[in-house]
């Protein structure tokens, strides 16, 4: 038996600092940010438990986001544990970093408070920033509350360490939503934490062998690497499902792996969603489920690598897929929407699938927003109407887009 | 000097001349090796050859431009919660990683009085992409962005930015005095906190002259007074020899002699000529006052 026998603790904290207490319990040597709303009470947190001594780790105090993720490629690239986070503005500063930590295949977490990208100035929550990093190499695991806050940030470590991944990882948050707002939240013992976790696990260090990272090499060789990144993408599929078990059997909670699935084994509907809005989408599957409608959501929990198995399966049997996206590729489409549509590209039965774009912004949506959309969407296609792919929900209308 | 031939191996892909391989050997014997290297883009980049080779036995880290400085201050804090303190960390950046892009996390991590050891060596341009002026080229000089008038602008002089951080160390030093150079890198490995060194480090490519040239030029500098060699400890600054006896006996060269080596000067005007030496004795009194 792994799990202490003592009571478990439980807390009311915000997403921000669930992200600071898994950090802690990680037992993370290096840390390094810079302050940006609403990441900020996170290395605020952070600051404090190492200048009380509770944490045995560094606080890089760096001068910018592009600094912050170099000091912590120094730190996990000689062997320790590291962490930062970052929002927005800031996540665009760091993102030649992003590109150039995964490609040298050093693992290492980063939580990403989400908010949108400007101008205009706008401190709201959207996906836009986070989903601007899907092309560069890492993890990318999206929370819906407080307490899979605590659990993806401490299940990234082992992921992302594991030998036939070896990737960094990152964790989306809404801010506010999630970041600044108080649930209550179980924390694992750290002892715990610490045989789940076990040591630093990483391929290579220069602390400890002569080995030069990052040099000029063949076109031959640089894509063969990439070539490995994405091998080791389609590995972590299968670490994420048993890492999500493991940690179900000891923790006592488990949400399916690389997606979480309300109501959907019968759907002939099933909506698409990511991130805190999840909650009440489930609501609205509720209330169309007792008006007799046979919907249900699949939450996306990780990006990347995209879960195409679980989407292919889900929209299997159903007849239409609705994708709710809280981003854009402008002149594109909704990215998750991209993503699900590659998915099922070669099934042989098609669901429709449509797009719905929202909550850009910070804009708000309810769960009677997700049910009047859904309901809309569904009797218009039970009606045989023409559909549009491509929708915008926005002040209770849905128009094209 | 230790044995550098452990470290820095033949076969390196540095053009013919390059000042880069001299400073490296330097480097490398002063630390025996038990330094981790941090180089952002710069010549060095392509110098040390391509992987799965490297003609660096020593344990390197390649990064992006801007943040060098950074990543070795996270490798140092690694170290430390590592037990692993008798790794040196050491920068080796060029004037553009240093002087313009890197500048700000250059500053960061001396603010921050990180325990590294900070080396630009300074080529004067941007060397690796063509040699484009950098804010580390000197007035006057041609350069592939200043084609027809020369720089219109001075160098910048990024050593005495570093003094103004108040860290443990600044010194500069030159290519053409390699046991100065060690001995300052003596000296600094052992020191805690945040110090820095500038390598003054000709280049026979970008500024014309011949690669059989690239230590009189460097050597040049130093004895027309257009480069001085000083230590800053403790808010003190020490000329070192040879600047000390050149700078007592008023003994410099013409400066036409360093400038008449190198084609990049060859559009310099006489007036320009006597605006140098008016800089140059303007630079060795505002020294004397740290004296």
């Amino acid at each position: 038996m792994l799990l202490s026998e003592k009571k478990k603790e439980k807390m009311v904290i915000t997403g921000n600092h669930a992200v600071a207490y898994a950090v802690k319990l990680s037992r993370v040597k290096v840390i390094s940010a810079y302050p940006i709303t609403p990441q900020t009470s996170i290395v605020e947190k952070l600051s404090e438990f190492v200048e009380k001594g509770e944490l045995d780790a560094s606080i890089i105090k760096v001068e910018s986001e592009h600094s912050a993720l170099a000091a912590v490629y120094g730190a996990a690239i000689a062997g320790a544990r590291s962490f930062t986070a970052t929002s927005s503005h800031g996540l665009l500063y760091m993102h030649e970093w992003v590109h150039w930590f995964s490609r040298a295949r050093i693992p290492t977490v980063m939580a990403v408070v989400t908010r949108t990208i400007g101008p205009p100035w706008n401190i709201w929550p959207d996906h836009s920033d986070f989903i601007d990093q899907r092309d560069a190499g890492w993890i990318m695991s999206f929370a819906m509350d407080n307490q899979e806050v605590v659990d993806l940030v401490i299940q990234a470590f082992k992921i992302g360490e594991d030998p036939s991944v070896y990737l960094p990882v990152m964790i989306g948050l809404e801010g506010f939503i999630l970041g600044g707002t108080a649930m209550p939240v179980e924390l694992p013992f750290e002892e715990d934490v610490a045989k789940f976790l076990g040591e630093r696990r990483q391929p290579y260090s220069v602390a400890d062998s002569v080995v030069s990272v990052g040099n000029l090499t063949s076109p031959e060789d640089t894509e063969l690497m990439q070539m490995d990144i994405q091998a080791a993408m389609e590995r972590s599929k299968e670490i994420i499902r048993k890492v999500d078990e493991e940690y179900g059997r000891l923790f006592g909670r488990k949400y399916g792996g690389l997606t979480s699935c309300y109501r959907c084994e019968d759907a002939k509907y099933v909506a698409f969603t990511m991130g805190a809005w999840s909650g009440d989408a489930m609501e609205a599957v509720d209330i169309l489920r007792n008006q007799g409608i046979d919907v249900g959501l699949v939450r996306i929990r990780y990006v990347r690598p995209f879960p195409s198995e679980e989407i292919k399966q889900a929209l299997s049997s159903a007849r239409m897929g609705i994708v709710f996206d809280r981003s854009i590729s402008f002149g594109g489409y909704g990215q998750l929407f991209e993503d699900i549509a590659s998915a099922i590209v070669n099934a042989r039965e098609k669901a429709t699938i449509v797009n719905v774009i929202a909550g850009l912004g910070g804009v708000n949506i309810t769960a009677e927003d997700f049910a009047n959309v859904l309901g809309k969407l569904i009797s218009d296609f039970e009606e045989g109407k023409e559909l549009s792919h491509k929708l915008w929900y926005h002040s209770g209308e849905v128009m094209k887009y | 000097m230790g044995n550098y031939k452990k470290y820095v191996l033949p076969g390196d892909a540095a053009c013919p001349g390059c000042p880069i391989p001299i400073g490296l050997k330097v480097v490398s014997s002063a630390t025996d090796g038990k330094a981790i290297l941090v180089i952002p883009a710069c010549c060095t980049s392509v110098v040390v050859g391509s992987a799965p080779k490297s003609s660096l036995n020593m344990p390197v880290v390649h990064v992006p431009f801007a943040s060098a400085a950074s990543v070795a201050s996270g490798i140092r804090e690694a170290l430390l919660k590592r037990n692993k303190e008798d790794m040196s960390v050491i920068v080796w950046a060029g004037d553009g990683g240093t002087a313009d892009i890197g500048m700000a996390s250059l500053s960061g991590a001396a603010e921050r009085n990180s325990d590294i050891i900070y080396i630009m060596y300074d080529n004067e341009a941007y060397m690796n992409t063509g040699i484009q002026r950098s804010s580390s080229t000197p007035e006057g000089a041609w350069t592939t962005t200043t084609p027809i008038l020369g720089k219109t602008e001075q160098k910048k002089d990024v050593a005495k930015i570093m003094m103004s951080h108040n860290v443990p160390y600044v010194a500069t030093a030159s290519i053409a005095y390699p046991h100065d150079f060690y001995n300052k890198l003596t000296r600094a490995l052992k020191i805690k906190g945040f110090r820095f060194i500038q390598l003054h480090s000709p280049c026979p490519v970008g500024w014309r002259f011949d690669a059989s040239l690239t230590v009189d030029v460097a050597k040049a500098a130093v004895e027309t007074g257009m480069w001085i060699l000083y230590e800053y400890r403790d808010g003190k600054l020490e000329f070192s020899n040879p600047s000390k006896y050149l700078i007592e006996h008023n003994g410099f060269k013409p400066i036409e002699d360093y400038l008449k080596l190198q084609g990049r000067f060859s559009i310099i005007g006489r007036e320009r000529i006597k605006e140098l030496y008016a800089e140059r004795d303007r630079n060795i009194e505002w020294f004397k006052k740290l004296l």
